[in-house]
């Protein structure tokens, strides 16, 4: 069984809520929706206060071709659009509405039929995309168009899609993947004449036999679409080691793209967004918030509209443990933590995780053993104790030459270190700065 | 929300297996040698033991307590390893106040000089056993002798094959593995020690790499000597008798594999391995002492800050 060649951890997986069918959450009453919820320029407000808008309205604008539109998740009143307190607790533009009814924008099909055939063209297609708003769901937020739209004199050769799901705790492609795996499928099929490719993988860890299944028997009836089970090893949800587990090519380090060695990954729920909204015309207005933490009462997989808080969303699992020390948006290994939840769920928002406890608290750091485990567990081939001791020092030409660009955050060197070190706060920090020096010496080489 | 939140950055689980669960694991790998010894060379071996962990635990706190600022770290058991580890380089007749030194040596110069665990660039264990060897040639090479092994009469099997008392093969194969035959405390049983390894194996506390390496260097080694002195029952005989007898399996499982004094990368390993092989059997086969292994891995120890700099592991993405 594939997967990727280096490093790579096995954290307890705690997939409490994969038994768990996807269930409606009730309507919200008010929601938030913050401008910046996907990687680029945040959207452009085209509402204002006072204004009625329906579900499926759209009420901002993509900021530029890196950017991406959001529709109203119910339909009501605007009640404010201004800075409001997000899940870190800084301030962040985001539009305000009031419920009344849920009143859906005209054309949007909603029923459950499956439209098989797409006639539109690539060009069309992709529009669409861009038109509903539509940001890997997966949690990295990066607008679908843009990956869709091969620059020139690159060629796609190859379309995967990513149901790996290997932060432990989440759920909700697994779920999709097993509740929606027709729409899946379909949602494959258009997005491999979006870029012009005629094979397909779906890559799936086989600690989800039965979403492997599903997908190989729904497959199987249309042509150049595999369904590939992949070792279970964290972080293969990541797109560089996804693409290098199923194809073997390895992406080159930074600027190089996915395009670069002919792979466009999507992931499992992003695809069933496509498909709706290609097929049904219905902008990305809600998803699949898994719910789950070890003393979490009722771990569960809610189908929610944006803007949701977050907190309606633990009360519906059984509300906040009593020791409950950490809530995490997203997987313990890449989430963050929150401080307010009353911020509102976001289009990368895959699931809540709740940690009690000793669990929620990091551990009394020691000194460096230097059993290389963080060596051996770096799945870009880095030295984090390196990089880490490095970005103390502030030598950041030394950890430039040490490829600290190439960090994709995976969390694998700090979780697996028995002294446990703050790795990765130091080596994100000295990558920022590297990053931020890079970005300085490309703008005074233009001038 | 009554409760309050802890923020920090990802990733937020961290491994069960801390520093002090690592040098645990470590112990109980080496109990097996340390109940063959015991039963080989009788309650001396516990005794030379308990000296030998008591001190380097006790040198450890001292200096932690009253020279060095920061908190005490000697409970992560590390001390205790080195305590053990000096304990099995040593004859189970050695007299007590030499055990205290060498335990001096290995803790207050090799390691806490050095600032402690993590940054000792020599393994501490081997600096305090060959300080012990120079300083005390007399009673660091005399062995209590072994019932059924008279013929070597308190040498050890590397050093009667040295100076042609007795042949490779005066020893059956099960002698060697089971280590009913003088020799370092905790050297001898081949079996008991290849247990431990694994155990550290199947605890994740090291990767096979540099013992397998360092004994398959020294076996291609002996098979390529015993190739150019005409072949015949040598060709299996030098090579299992050299990775079996004297320190090379507690050296190359043990000691070459400690965390600090060893290099980062798997491929730095191996380097460092080929080299602690290739020097072991130089100084065995042409050099001065009967027993090269203590010399070869703190030679290669030296190489490590080197190796570091310049062996990197495989960069994804890069060709």
């Amino acid at each position: 069984m594939k997967t990727f060649p280096i490093g790579g951890v096995h954290p307890s997986e705690n997939k409490l809520s994969s038994a768990k069918p996807i269930e409606v959450l009730p309507l919200p009453e008010v929601v938030n929706i913050p401008l910046g919820q996907h990687i680029g320029a945040p959207a452009v407000a085209k509402v204002a206060k006072g204004d009625k808008v329906l579900t499926g309205q759209l009420i901002a604008e993509a900021g530029s071709f890196m950017s991406a539109n959001i529709h109203s998740p119910i339909s009501g009143t605007v009640t404010a659009v201004g800075p409001v307190v997000n899940a870190q607790g800084l301030r962040q533009p985001m539009i305000t509405i009031q419920r009344e009814g849920d009143e859906w924008v005209e054309g949007i099909d909603r029923s459950t039929t499956l439209v098989k055939e797409c006639k539109l063209e690539a060009k069309d297609i992709i529009a669409k995309i861009k038109d509903a708003g539509i940001v890997g769901m997966g949690g990295a937020t990066f607008p679908t168009h843009v990956k869709l739209s091969v620059p020139p004199g690159k060629k796609a050769e190859v379309l995967i899609i990513n149901g790996v799901e290997c932060e432990p705790y989440l759920t909700s492609d697994h779920r999709t993947m097993l509740e929606r795996g027709e729409e899946l499928v379909v949602g494959v099929t258009i997005l491999m004449k979006a870029i012009g490719v005629d094979k397909a993988v779906i890559g799936i860890e086989n600690n989800k036999p039965d979403a492997i299944e599903n997908l190989r028997k729904i497959a199987s009836a249309y042509t150049g679409i595999e369904v590939m089970p992949l070792m279970v090893k964290y972080p293969q949800g990541g797109e560089k080691q996804l693409i290098a587990a199923v194809t073997g090519r390895q992406v080159p380090p930074p600027p190089a793209l996915p395009i670069d060695v002919g792979a466009v990954v999507c992931n499992a729920s992003t695809t069933v967004a496509v498909y709706e909204a290609v097929q049904k015309n219905k902008p990305l207005i809600e998803r699949v918030v898994t719910v789950t933490g070890k003393k979490v009462k009722n771990p569960r997989n809610l189908l929610t509209r944006m803007g949701t808080p977050i907190s309606t969303l633990l009360e519906a699992a059984g509300g906040l443990p009593e020791d409950a020390g950490k809530v995490i948006n997203g997987g313990p290994m890449m989430g963050r933590a929150m401080v307010n939840l009353d911020s509102p769920v976001t289009k990368g928002c895959s699931g809540i995780t709740v940690m009690c406890g000793s669990d929620a608290e990091r551990k009394m750091p020691s000194q460096c053993i230097k059993c290389g485990k963080c060596v051996n567990a770096c799945p870009m081939g880095l030295e984090p104790y390196w990089l880490a001791k490095m970005s103390q020092k502030k030598k950041w030409d030394e950890i430039e030459g040490e490829m600290i660009t190439s960090c994709i955050e995976c969390g694998c060197c700090q979780s697996s270190c028995p002294a446990y070190l703050p790795l990765l706060d130091w080596v994100r920090l000295g990558k920022q700065t590297v990053m931020g020096r890079i970005r300085a010496r490309m703008a005074t080489q233009k001038k | 929300m009554a409760n309050k939140l802890i923020i920090a950055p990802a990733p937020h689980v961290q491994t069960e297996q801390s520093t002090s669960c690592i040098m645990r694991d470590v112990l109980i790998a080496l109990l097996p040698a340390l109940a063959v010894s015991t039963w080989v060379f009788g309650v001396d071996v516990l005794f030379v033991t308990a000296v030998s962990v008591i001190s380097c635990v006790l040198f450890e706190f001292l200096i932690q307590k009253f020279f060095v600022k920061g908190p005490l770290s000697v409970n992560n058991l590390s001390a205790a390893v080195t305590g053990l580890l000096l304990a099995f380089n040593l004859p189970s007749s050695i007299p007590w106040w030499i055990v205290v030194i060498g335990a001096f040596v290995a803790i207050a110069i090799a390691k806490m000089t050095f600032g402690g665990l993590g940054k000792n660039p020599f393994n501490p264990a081997l600096v305090g056993r060959v300080f012990l060897l120079l300083a005390y040639p007399v009673q660091m090479t005399s062995f209590p002798a072994v019932e059924g092994c008279d013929a070597l009469s308190g040498a050890t099997m590397l050093a009667a094959v040295k100076q042609g008392v007795v042949g490779v093969d005066s020893l059956g194969v099960g002698d060697l593995l089971l280590g009913t035959m003088p020799g370092s405390m905790g050297e001898v049983s081949a079996l008991a020690l290849l247990l431990g390894f694994v155990y550290l194996l199947f605890r994740r506390v090291i990767t096979w790499h540099v013992p397998v390496t360092v004994l398959g260097t020294m076996a291609l080694f002996a098979f390529v000597v015993a190739l150019t002195n005409g072949g015949g029952a040598l060709l299996w005989e030098l090579p299992l008798f050299h990775i079996l007898a004297g320190g090379a399996m507690l050296g190359a499982i043990f000691m070459a594999t400690d965390y600090s004094s060893s290099p980062m990368t798997i491929r730095g390993g191996v380097i460092f391995a080929v080299g602690i092989g290739v020097i072991t059997m130089l100084i065995r086969l042409w050099g001065a002492y009967p027993e090269g292994m203590s010399f070869a891995i703190l030679i290669m120890n030296s190489c490590v800050p080197l190796i570091n700099k310049y062996v990197k592991p495989k960069r994804f993405g890069v060709k």
